[in-house]
């Protein structure tokens, strides 16, 4: 069984963000980066894939300038046999152009299942596993919590209100990946090691035409200071006035 | 705010960051939930090994061929540091393990020996412990009294004891050191591989510590321990022997410390900005901010001296005495960082839910062993006087 994965790099998350004087992209003065945390689950969860067959690959795919060999590598630490980068300078904001590329780059890969994480923490459009599912002409499942592969077939359950949903489908297919999947493990210290001696190989990006840009980005208004009102029953009466009057939610 | 004030992670490659954030991980999900209560247990935890060895953390800067992950000197002194942001008992652990039984079969061992014991130990499978502190010399080692006799057959016989021997009561093998031959002269030293299932051979643990509680401190007797002729560490020869070890050691604890202290630093800050006495935050008084700044001063320049002399031990050009600097430095200001921050925590600060009491206490061994912070004194004053205290 041959597995792709396609990854992004993205900001850690856990930080307050600037944005950049052009005002159409964020700061990236100190951020951190690393592997898209949905993406993380589908190369822990392909990994898993050929670890219970026995058998088969897991390659992993990313776009944009050389930094993202960074999270590449991260990938091939964590087990993969091999990575792609698919260069271009700046990763656009545009997932029909991003797909292009990573179709033009999987169709001919051979392989018998293509992941995704179900939408990447940034951009957070979760788009672009149907442009390619679409360029590709393949079955997509999104937002698989569990996945199985049998007898060159796949199962897969996505979470919807209030219950489960349990899909079949032939191979091959694609799937994005939602969380609770499997959690990333994390690279061993020979797996580090390992990693810088399996291939990467370096391709251009055959982006498809960018038709979306960002205008303006903007920070949500500071949040005005709360009032005490009093304290325990007391307080109620006005409470209650003030949620009927001023805040209107009554 | 990420206490690396000085960006040192821009100095890191970028294989020393994945390092790093593998153990860190490490260490935020399987050690925090546990190490306090380990603590108060007075309980190494053993459960925790065979991911410590799966993840590639013991004898990590030794060579592929003998089951290790090959690392340089900063991405190991990284992997200590953040042993010890989680424990100096765990860091302690790792650090005779590698440092101190692997390496030095390593470095005096016969290829057979190396075959013998370094992929078991790298796996997790031998635990290993380093004899070389006994009861009365501790600070003299060169007055050691344990005796190895050499028998007519090549084979040896072993008496005396050793103390304060890390994981001495878990280990399957020691590495102990001897003098031979009833020579009492330093020279006569020499390492032996022991394995502890050996007749004659007791461990028995150190009870009452206040300190290191997550660590296993154990006394090793040796009543005629007969050992094979190939227990004898080949290359091993004098003083110079262990105490390269301890170089081995010394160099890891200075980077541990960083991160003892840098759990600290987080624990105090978090909790300065938090803790509102006064109708506001802490950390908005002056007297906290003080302890704040200072804190993270020493941090950062224990954080410069341990990745530089990182760089000089990978470039083969580092000395015993920049090593001695570095650990009495570094165990220094981490054990005052704990301290402070423990004061800032007020009255939490006594609990064991809190850090900064438990390294607090870890940190007055760390500062006695490997060479006490007095010890390294004077070897510093050796160094710039070329006049010998010592003797």
């Amino acid at each position: 069984m041959k597995i792709a994965v396609c990854i992004k790099r993205v900001p850690e998350m856990d930080v307050t963000f600037k944005i950049a004087p052009t005002g159409k992209a964020v700061d990236e003065t100190g951020l951190k980066w690393d592997m898209s945390d949905f993406d993380g689950y589908a190369v822990e969860a392909a990994l898993q894939l050929t670890e219970k067959a026995g058998t088969g690959e897991v390659h992993v795919i990313s776009l944009g300038p050389d930094v993202v060999q960074e999270t590449l590598r991260k990938a091939l630490s964590m087990g993969v046999a091999k990575a792609v980068q698919l260069k271009c300078d700046t990763v656009p904001f545009d997932a029909y152009a991003i797909g292009t590329a990573l179709a033009a780059e999987l169709k001919d890969g051979g392989y018998d299942l293509i992941m995704f994480g179900k939408m990447s923490i940034d951009g957070a459009n979760g788009v672009t596993q149907f442009v390619v599912a679409e360029l590709l002409g393949l079955p997509l499942v999104h937002a698989c919590s569990k996945l199985e592969i049998a007898d060159g077939k796949g199962s897969a359950r996505r979470e919807i209100e209030g219950g489960g949903e349990l899909v079949s489908f032939a191979l091959p297919a694609i799937v994005s990946i939602d969380e609770g999947i499997a959690r990333p493990r994390y690279p061993s210290l020979k797996g580090i090691m390992a990693a810088k001696r399996k291939p990467l190989e370096v391709r251009p990006a055959q982006l498809g035409e960018v038709r979306l840009t960002i205008e303006t980005m903007e920070l949500p208004p500071p949040r005005a200071a709360g009032r005490i009102i009093g304290e325990g029953a007391a307080a109620v009466p006005e409470l209650v006035a003030l949620l009927q009057n001023e805040a209107k939610v009554l | 705010m990420n206490p690396d004030f000085f960006n040192i992670e821009s100095a890191l490659s970028e294989e020393e960051r994945a390092v790093r954030d593998s153990v860190r991980r490490f260490v935020d999900e399987r050690v925090l939930p546990i190490i306090g209560q380990c603590y108060v247990d007075g309980r190494f935890p053993r459960e925790l090994i065979p991911a410590m060895a799966e993840l590639g953390v013991l004898g990590a800067n030794l060579p592929e061929e003998y089951g290790c992950a090959g690392l340089n000197n900063v991405s190991y002194g990284l992997i200590m540091q953040e042993l010890e942001r989680g424990d100096s008992g765990i860091r302690s652990f790792a650090s005779v393990q590698g440092a101190l039984v692997m390496y030095p079969i390593y470095a005096f061992g016969s290829e057979e020996q190396k075959r013998e014991w370094l992929p078991r130990m790298a796996k997790g499978e031998a635990i290993g412990c380093f004899g070389l502190t006994e009861s009365d010399f501790g600070s003299n080692p060169s007055g050691m009294v344990t005796m190895a006799m050499e028998q007519p057959d090549g084979t040896w016989i072993l008496n005396g004891g050793k103390m304060w021997i890390t994981n001495g009561s878990q280990a399957h093998v020691s590495v102990v050191w001897a003098k031979t031959n009833g020579d009492k002269e330093a020279s006569s030293i020499r390492g032996f591989i022991v394995p502890t299932n050996m007749a004659g051979f007791k461990a028995k643990d150190v009870k009452g510590k206040l300190s290191l509680r997550a660590s296993d401190t154990s006394e090793l007797t040796f009543d005629n321990v007969h050992l094979p002729a190939t227990a004898v560490l080949p290359k091993s020869g004098g003083l110079k022997s262990p105490l390269m070890c301890l170089t081995q050691a010394r160099y890891g604890i200075s980077w541990g410390a960083i991160g003892a202290a840098i759990a600290c630093f987080e624990e105090a800050l978090s909790y300065a900005r938090n803790r509102v006495m006064f109708d506001r935050p802490i950390g908005g008084f002056q007297i906290q901010q003080v302890r704040l700044a200072d804190m993270l001063t020493e941090i950062v320049k224990a954080q410069l001296v341990s990745l530089h002399l990182g760089r000089l031990k990978d470039a083969g050009t580092f000395t015993p005495q920049q090593v001695s600097l570095a650990k009495r430095n570094n165990v220094d200001i981490a054990t005052n960082v704990a301290r402070e921050a423990r004061r800032l925590l007020g009255g939490n600060g006594i609990l064991a839910e809190y850090a900064s009491m438990r390294h607090m206490a870890n940190l007055e061994s760390v500062y006695t062993y490997e060479g006490t912070h007095d010890v390294h004194s004077l070897i510093l004053g050796q160094a710039v006087t070329g006049l010998n205290a010592f003797s």
